[in-house]
């Protein structure tokens, strides 16, 4: 049916993007322009997430990849803000050149959500365009999952945040300190 | 009835996994690599839900958010140490760091 052949085309189109958006990203010559596209590379690869009938894995690919990772991201290259010789400043994110290429790669995915929105999917809820969405793929399915056979797997996902929290603040204390040992 | 075969997805998968490795070997700037990095373990995510959307299984899904565990956790330790190189030795280059002395 049509429908399908569009959901297949969304697919499609946020492949694309993701893959562009991926190359200007080790093509970028600051880290500032590395950090929009790879924005945009994430959202991209959350569009592909919906269309593969796994919208809980796309919202949290938003939440937490686009917007906790890369805030760290910016807040370190805002705050090291190197090389001197191409300093960043405020006027930097305004100037058209910054931010056309990402925003036109945005543009696009927003295209897509709005077609979303608009002509909705076969399915209705999911999108399920290799699988059909079912209870098991569900955010409840996952849900289940996880907390069912993975609880173990949870508890250990537990003890490495926790070692990524002692292990930042160790090593940004020292910073913090001043280099006491070995400056 | 799927209208994306599974081929043309880990292609996708695949393609993103290969410019990761590319940006992480050609990339002198640590920010880039630690970027790089991101974009790698994205693309196993992305191959482990299109896996457990092809079976109709929840399992893939859990696994992406495992994957986006660990990401956080190391990108956290890894920008910490991006900080602790740019106060060693004033660059971010990673060749400044080859010489393993303060």
């Amino acid at each position: 049916m049509a429908t399908e052949t569009m959901t297949s085309a969304l697919f499609y189109i946020a492949g694309v993007v993701a893959l562009l958006a991926t190359l200007m990203v080790i093509r970028a010559r600051s880290a500032a322009h590395g950090a929009l596209y790879l924005v945009v590379s994430l959202l991209a690869v959350a569009v592909v997430f919906f269309t593969l009938g796994a919208p809980f894995i796309g919202a949290l690919e938003i939440i937490v990849y686009a917007g906790a990772i890369m805030v760290l991201f910016v807040f370190v290259i805002m705050m090291l803000n190197v090389p001197p010789s191409r300093r960043i400043r405020a006027g930097f994110w305004l100037s058209p050149r910054a931010w056309f290429g990402p925003t036109l790669l945005a543009l696009v995915l927003a295209a897509e959500l709005a077609y979303i929105l608009v002509a909705g999917l076969p399915g209705g809820a999911g999108v399920g365009v290799l699988g059909a969405p079912d209870a098991a793929t569900g955010p409840k399915g996952v849900a289940l999952s996880l907390f069912g056979p993975y609880m173990l797997a949870v508890e250990l996902a537990s003890f490495l945040l926790l070692a990524g929290l002692v292990g930042a603040y160790h090593l940004g204390y020292r910073v913090a300190r001043g280099e006491e040992e070995c400056a | 009835m799927s209208a994306v075969p599974i081929m043309h997805g880990l292609l996708l998968a695949s393609a993103l996994f290969l410019l990761g490795l590319l940006g992480v070997l050609v990339r002198r700037n640590v920010i880039f690599m630690l970027m790089s990095v991101e974009i790698m373990l994205n693309a196993a995510g992305l191959a482990f839900v299109l896996a457990g959307a092809r079976w109709g299984q929840p399992d893939g899904q859990v696994m992406f958010i495992f994957i986006l565990v660990m990401a956080a956790a190391e990108v956290s330790v890894g920008l910490a140490l991006v900080l602790r190189l740019y106060h060693q030795f004033k660059s971010l280059d990673s060749e400044s760091a080859r010489s393993l002395r303060g």
